[in-house]
């Protein structure tokens, strides 16, 4: 069992972040750590993907050399996955901030519960 | 290869390309250009369902001509033409409804803005019912939620950007977990598009290896579009998101938006799983269950809700439960139903949403269903387009949601072990359906007590959008026969 966890390190490390970051991300009440924590489960499954991607011995997927036999190079699929999401994290990480921002400079604070106890007060006058 | 069939790509893109456009335009322009937008992609997804109704099959398109293990597809049926035409329909009629309140929600000279969000909304919707490939998926899913927080967070309302954190929250935490699922697929099996994924996850069940990644792949990727879609234990974002956002993004968002991710998990589970790992992994067991919950807790929270926003919200949560039984139900009839309650709930729950607005302005603002006591005479058309959408909802025959829970009703039939469940959830669900709809068409309809301010006439195009939803109400209601006809041969040759 352990050996396993041992062999297989990187799927290991990147499924406890994945784990670190989705709690974070559901529990905690500050929005900025909300959105580390979804930054680091997002980066998780980035770790993931090219753990998973890497054939040890074997080059990077850009052609060099003039060497075009596809066993020299390393899967390329799992690496265009990981830039992709890149862009979509970043994108949310970008729309979330901006929102944070608009609540901040409305109620004075990032502590989520105490923006909504101060939501609901507002509604009531 | 026939002109239609790059339809589904072109009503993508065209959708896309709006969007950015609209970036550099004014307001105005931007509104009609959207409108313009729908309008196009709706009579194009129209061409490829009778197209794929007339040859009788469906067909796959390769995106940039490479073949099935490598390149980008693209997959329509009579199915996918279906909803693609169903969604089209009820967003341009949720978007001609709301037309000057988002005017007056959203800050002046941002109003191109919004329409950016809406046209992305609507390509990555259409990319979502149309997609083969499940990183592509993603991506739109992705899409789909950004566009969807832009939606809720236009309105500069506390509660309104309280409500937008709160779905990104939960969205974010959906997407992650559809994300891992995906990276869990692509590692066992090698495969992105869906159809050589069912082959190699075919492969894998045979050989009987796998067995626990398997099963948390299923789990995680339910539960991912579950959370998205809000079925009943993760429906806490719902309630405020629906109700306090301006009445064009509060019916596509509970119109269609969950919608979108209810359909990518019917083909997740058709299209790529195997019968086998359904079976051992009691996953559709579980969506029923929770879908019955749904029912039941939906309409209970209804009943304790004051709000008639946050009531029409909360309905939502038990409508979202049935359509998860009747995938729950893992049998023909079963599916069917529950795309026909994805077609039915659409139009009625935008129906709701937009002539409760209609409501609210004949009441001075109030949004209490007991300050709307009298409203049915201060705004006769907004009270009817709402009273049919109630009716539909309890299941009053002659409307939309009465076929569903028809055939809700005879599916069940299909799977004896699941049949008495299933026809007392309805029993129970109907009538707490009942209690809290009718407690407020009743209210409606009430002799008023005072003379209420703000009796005012709407514009005509929230009256021509409550008119156009009653219609399409009564003709998903009169005329289901063809439609159910449709999704049954569309799910034949869905996988």
């Amino acid at each position: 069992m352990f050996t396993h966890l041992m062999l297989n390190i990187e799927e290991t490390v990147s499924m406890i972040l994945f784990g670190i970051g989705f709690t974070t991300l559901l529990l905690h009440p500050n929005l900025i750590k909300k959105i580390i924590g979804m930054n680091i489960m997002d980066t998780a499954v980035y770790l993931f993907l090219a753990a998973k991607g890497y054939i040890a011995g074997r080059m990077v997927p850009i052609m060099s050399d003039g060497i075009q036999d596809a066993s020299a190079y390393i899967n390329p699929v799992p690496s265009g996955l990981v830039l992709t999401g890149i862009v979509v994290s970043v994108s949310t990480t970008a729309l979330m901030l901006s929102l944070t921002i608009r609540l901040y400079e409305r109620y004075g604070s990032l502590n989520l519960d105490r923006i909504l106890i101060l939501v609901k007060e507002e509604g009531k006058t | 290869m026939s002109f239609v069939q790059n339809f589904p790509f072109f009503s993508i893109i065209i959708a896309m390309f709006s969007g950015i456009v609209s970036s550099v335009i004014s307001g105005k322009k931007a509104r009609n250009l959207s409108l313009a937008a729908i309008a196009v992609t709706t009579c194009m997804s129209a061409a490829v369902l009778a197209f794929t109704w007339r040859t009788g099959e469906s067909y796959t398109y390769m995106m940039g001509h490479f073949p099935a293990p490598w390149g980008n597809e693209i997959r329509a049926g009579v199915l996918e033409g279906l909803v693609a035409l169903m969604f089209g329909v009820v967003m341009f009629i949720s978007v001609m409804g709301g037309l000057d309140h988002t005017e007056k929600d959203v800050e002046p000279g941002k109003l191109n803005l919004f329409y950016i969000m809406i046209d992305l909304m609507l390509s990555s919707l259409l990319a979502l019912v149309y997609t083969n490939d499940l990183f592509t998926a993603y991506v739109f899913v992705e899409i789909n939620t950004i566009a969807g927080c832009g939606l809720i967070m236009i309105r500069q309302w506390g509660r309104s950007l309280s409500a937008a954190i709160r779905y990104m929250v939960m969205s974010s935490l959906g997407s992650g977990l559809f994300l891992i699922g995906l990276s869990l697929l692509y590692d066992v099996t090698g495969q992105l598009l869906m159809i050589p994924a069912k082959e190699a996850v075919a492969q894998i069940a045979a050989s009987d290896t796998y067995v626990i990644p398997m099963l948390v792949i299923l789990a995680v990727i339910s539960v991912g579009l579950a959370i998205k879609s809000g079925l009943y234990p993760f429906h806490y974002w719902i309630p405020d998101t629906y109700a306090y956002a301006t009445p064009t993004a509060s019916a596509i968002l509970s119109g269609l938006v969950s919608k979108g991710y209810i359909f990518l998990l019917i083909k997740i589970l058709y299209r790529v799983m195997s019968p086998e790992h359904l079976m051992e992994g009691y996953t559709l067991d579980v969506l029923y269950w929770f879908g019955i919950a749904g029912m039941m807790m939906g309409s209970i929270h209804a009943i304790q809700e004051k709000d008639t926003g946050r009531m029409i919200a909360y309905s939502s949560v038990a409508q979202i439960g049935y359509i998860y039984m009747g995938i729950g139900l893992g049998t023909l009839g079963g599916t069917t139903a529950a795309i026909f309650h994805i077609f039915s709930h659409g139009a009625t729950k935008a129906l709701l949403f937009i002539s409760a607005v209609g409501l609210y302005e004949a009441s001075g603002g109030e949004r209490d269903y007991l300050s709307l006591r009298g409203a049915g005479y201060r705004n006769p058309l907004a009270a009817i387009g709402f009273t049919v959408g109630a009716m539909s909802m309890v299941g009053f025959p002659m409307l939309s949601g009465f076929i569903s829970k028809l055939l809700f009703a005879t599916s069940a039939f299909e799977n004896t072990g699941k049949l008495l469940p299933t026809l007392i959830a309805l029993a129970v669900s109907t009538t707490l359906n009942a209690v809290y709809f009718l407690r407020l068409v009743i209210s409606l309809y009430r002799p008023e007590r005072k003379k209420v301010g703000g009796v005012r006439r709407d514009s005509w195009n929230l009256r021509l959008a409550v008119v156009c939803f009653i219609l399409l109400n009564l003709v998903l209601g009169l005329f289901s026969q063809p439609i159910v006809r449709a999704i049954g041969q569309g799910l034949e040759m869905f996988d």
